[in-house]
């Protein structure tokens, strides 16, 4: 309800509230009085966010002016000696969620499909809760039995030095991926009109042509916007690789480097803030390590809703 | 290969994919229990860490856990409610309810470290709270923020629009009607968000590690400018900083963490149940 | 004007409407006299339910819209800025076309509009809950489970206590949008029935669903197609022998 009644209402406040019964005064006030409380909580989430962005660049900002460019963009990240190469981290960062990514999209799709066309409903009723609550098992907890489960074997399986590598690393973070993967993706094969399928299937083709000629392809869009997701999800996690990667800043080199000891971003900042001087430099290059990391995840959620806007249109053109 | 074999094969392998998605899961969760709870106690339960929290139990963590928690709920409940409140009943199609959707989002993809870095950046250092149970739940809250907002907002939105039409005809003004038609139903819905949001936030490490958490304190917080202990954060401690840490301990405190976590989903889950099997319309 | 002189109780003047991507009214003028049931009837789209609305305002919940025009309840205009638009609804009670039921007990749906307005007497709320669904032809039916869900109720029963909510709040006029259009035809007749009881204290506006409906309850016609009021008169005089020759295709049934 807006417009015409709140029109009138300010006109009724400026023209005589004095006139009007007390009631209907207090009744008066509270109204706008409630109104401008929930307006400002609504505006509040605008502040937050730059307040965010400022508060970064605020302790952020400085590296660049006390690191030189050709530092940062080094590839050698050693900060007790004074070199703040960003480039392992940033590299750490994609092969950990390129890996992650490539375990748990396919993964997740399957899962999502298999959930939505095959299972029986009963079977649904259980599946859902697990992934629920697989996307609630903290990731510490995760990190943890990556560290003392799935590293040791890995190791022993693998024939690796340690189990702990980029490798672990992208196994958790596909594990914690896939329950955002699989929730998007369902949905949006749910938002599959019925007709698509029923077109398709009076068209002779059998259910698996259904799905991959008809439901998967109407699905894309919403697809993608798990898959996105799913990336944010993996680049901005912190502790299971902390916890699981062997935190070696090194940068990669070939395939084999999968199976190395690797630092994210993420692990980096939660490892070393801990022991950093308020205001040095060390300190400054953290800040700037999360205005990366900000950025980097500002651009995967802004390309999510341009592709869930442009979702949106295209569906309606397809009613037509 | 014949069209049959194909979907036959395809199938298969939709299954086992859905298989290695779900087994883990109960695999994570029998591990955990079969290994952790041999150490859990009632002294576990309650008595404070000792000998360099080689011994003892979990108990500071765990209210400290339980006071984050509830601090969370205090900052995220009033503040998203009120913002789904504006954006479902008075926020009209326009470039501001745009850029406020798009904050939403954006605060929704932030890692969970960077909102660490934020706390540090305002809350404990420019505001002067200091490391302090009030700098975690301010940014444990606002990290909280977009789920609770989105839940609040669905769960506002799925009130039948003829109902604030009925009540607007007899009588009522809007902020009546939100507050004695909308907001009660709504309630359940509401209140499932907010559990699952803060069922995120009480299994959150990064975001306490600049902002309130401390490896050992002698006592438990007496005030909100205090530090506290927390089981995230404990669990990390004592499997990588402890040399000698026991196991058990290690897969216990995981245990009771991991149990709180799921208690509260659980405890979301049976809410949205009870209340749609109840609902009228 | 009637022929014994009683003053209108809403006169409708010149008034023009259109939402935001449609024009809805072109001019329409009407006069609504006390205790009679004056009936809106027409093809679809014809405007019959936005002119009703307008009645209580409940316009207002709309954006974009544009209106120009009066209308008078007891000489006073109802969109003039120093009415109070609650009470405007309190007095100008509307039902509507399904039965829609608040998600609280039959007592709760009737004294909710009575808290919303600040009555908390206990007993006054009871005996306004009594007699609003004494009025309604609903009190024996239900006065042995007051606490129970409204949605309990059959569709029937559930309209009648919409038009008891209505009742507590001791309107003037009531405006009735298709108000059986959800119904069975019993209690469709039953609601019809009630009409003749309540146009006795109340003023009634009504949309019907059908010509015949209209026949059977009005007092007062008025014909609308297009956004315009056609023909108006007494219902024997528009159901009879109407004078235009559109309202007379419509009542016959050559365009529906």
């Amino acid at each position: 309800m807006s417009g015409r009644a709140d029109g009138d209402l300010a006109l009724e406040q400026k023209i005589g509230t004095r006139a009007m019964p007390a009631v209907r005064r207090r009744r008066l006030r509270g109204e706008s009085v409630a109104e401008a409380l929930v307006r400002v909580s609504g505006i509040s989430v605008i502040v937050f966010v730059a307040l965010v962005f400022v508060f970064l660049a605020r302790e952020g900002i400085p590296a660049f002016f006390e690191v030189e460019a050709s530092n940062l963009l080094g590839t050698r990240w050693y900060p007790t000696v004074g070199r703040y190469g960003l480039l392992p981290l940033i590299s750490g960062s994609l092969l950990v969620t390129v890996g992650a990514v490539l375990i748990s999209v396919p993964l997740g799709l399957a899962a999502a499909i298999y959930m939505h066309e095959l299972a029986p409903a009963w079977l649904r009723e259980i599946l859902k809760p697990l992934i629920e609550i697989l996307a609630g098992i903290p990731s510490v907890v995760l990190g943890f039995l990556g560290m003392i489960a799935v590293a040791p074997f890995l190791r022993a399986h693998l024939n690796m030095p340690t189990g702990l590598s980029a490798f672990a690393g992208s196994l958790m973070l596909a594990y914690m991926a896939l329950p955002t993967i699989i929730s998007v993706s369902d949905d949006a094969i749910d938002a599959v009109p019925r007709s698509y399928r029923d077109a398709s299937l009076a068209l002779g083709a059998n259910h698996w042509q259904t799905i991959c000629h008809a439901i998967v392809p109407a699905a894309r869009s919403g697809i993608m916007v798990a898959i996105m997701l799913g990336i944010g999800r993996a680049i901005g996690e912190t502790m299971a690789v902390l916890m699981v990667t062997g935190n070696a800043a090194r940068m990669p080199d070939g395939l084999g480097a999968l199976f190395q000891p690797v630092r994210t971003m993420t692990a980096t900042i939660a490892a070393e803030m801990g022991e950093v001087a308020n205001g040095s430099v060390h300190y400054h290059v953290l800040f700037a390590v999360g205005i990366v990391l900000f950025l980097i995840t500002f651009l995967v959620n802004l390309l999510a809703s341009v592709l869930v806007l442009r979702r949106s249109t295209r569906s309606d053109q397809l009613l037509e | 290969m014949s069209r049959e074999m194909k979907q036959k094969l395809a199938f298969a392998l939709l299954t086992v994919a859905a298989v290695v998605v779900v087994v883990p899961v109960l695999l994570v969760a029998g591990y955990i229990i079969w290994r952790g709870a041999g150490a859990i106690s009632l002294e576990f339960l309650l008595s404070a860490p000792r000998s360099g929290l080689k011994e003892g139990g979990i108990f500071p963590a765990a209210v400290g856990t339980v006071i984050l928690t509830l601090g969370t709920a205090i900052v995220a409940l009033p503040l998203g409610v009120a913002a789904a409140i504006y954006l479902s009943e008075y926020a009209r199609d326009d470039l501001l309810t745009r850029l406020i959707r798009m904050a939403i989002i954006n605060l929704a993809g932030i890692p969970s470290v960077v909102y660490g870095l934020f706390g540090l950046g305002l809350f404990v250092l420019f505001l002067r709270c200091g490391t302090s149970i009030l700098a975690g739940s301010l940014t444990l809250g606002l990290l909280t923020l977009p789920v609770v907002i989105s839940t609040a907002e669905e769960a506002i939105r799925s009130v039948p629009q003829s109902f604030r039409v009925v009540s607007v005809s007899l009588g009522g003004t809007k902020w009546q009607t939100i507050r004695h038609l909308v907001l009660p139903n709504a309630l359940p819905g509401i209140i499932t968000g907010v559990i699952l949001g803060l069922e995120r936030a009480a299994g959150e490490t990064a975001p306490i590690l600049f902002t309130v958490a401390a490896v050992y304190l002698p006592r438990l917080p007496r005030s909100i400018f205090d530090q506290t202990m927390a089981l995230p954060y404990h669990l990390f401690v004592i499997s990588t900083q402890v040399p000698g840490m026991p196991v058990t301990f290690q897969f216990g405190t995981a245990l009771v963490l991991l149990a709180f976590v799921l208690s509260l989903n659980a405890a979301a889950t049976i809410i949205r149940s009870h209340f749609r099997r109840r609902r009228s319309w | 004007m009637t022929t014994t002189g009683v003053p209108a109780k809403i006169r409708v003047e010149d008034v023009s409407f259109a939402y935001s991507n449609a024009e809805a009214l072109h001019g329409v003028s009407l006069d609504v006299y006390p205790n009679e049931v004056t009936v809106l009837f027409g093809p679809a789209r014809s405007g019959k339910t936005t002119l009703l609305r307008l009645l209580n305002r409940l316009t207002d919940l709309l954006e974009g819209t544009r209106r120009t025009g009066h209308i008078y309840l007891d000489g006073q205009d109802i969109f003039a800025p120093d009415i109070d638009v609650t009470e405007l609804r309190r007095r100008v009670g509307m039902v509507f076309a399904m039965p829609i039921p608040l998600p609280m007990s039959i007592r709760a749906n009737i004294t909710y509009g009575l808290q919303l307005k600040g009555i908390r007497d206990r007993a006054l709320l009871e005996a306004r809950v009594e007699g609003a669904l004494r009025a309604a032809a609903l009190w024996d039916e239900v006065k042995d489970r007051l606490d129970a869900p409204a949605s309990a109720l059959s569709g029937g029963q559930q309209q009648r206590l919409c038009i008891a909510r209505i009742l507590a709040l001791e309107p003037e006029v009531i405006l009735l949008d298709n108000p059986t259009s959800g119904l069975d035809p019993i209690s469709t007749s039953k609601v019809e029935a009630s009409l003749h009881e309540l146009k006795q204290r109340y003023t009634i506006v009504a949309v019907p669903h059908s010509v015949q409906q209209a026949a059977r309850i009005a007092d007062r016609a008025a014909f609308m197609l297009g956004g315009e009021v056609i023909e108006v008169g007494t219902a024997r005089d528009i159901f009879t022998r109407p004078r235009e020759p559109r309202t007379r295709d419509y009542v016959e049934g050559r365009f529906g």
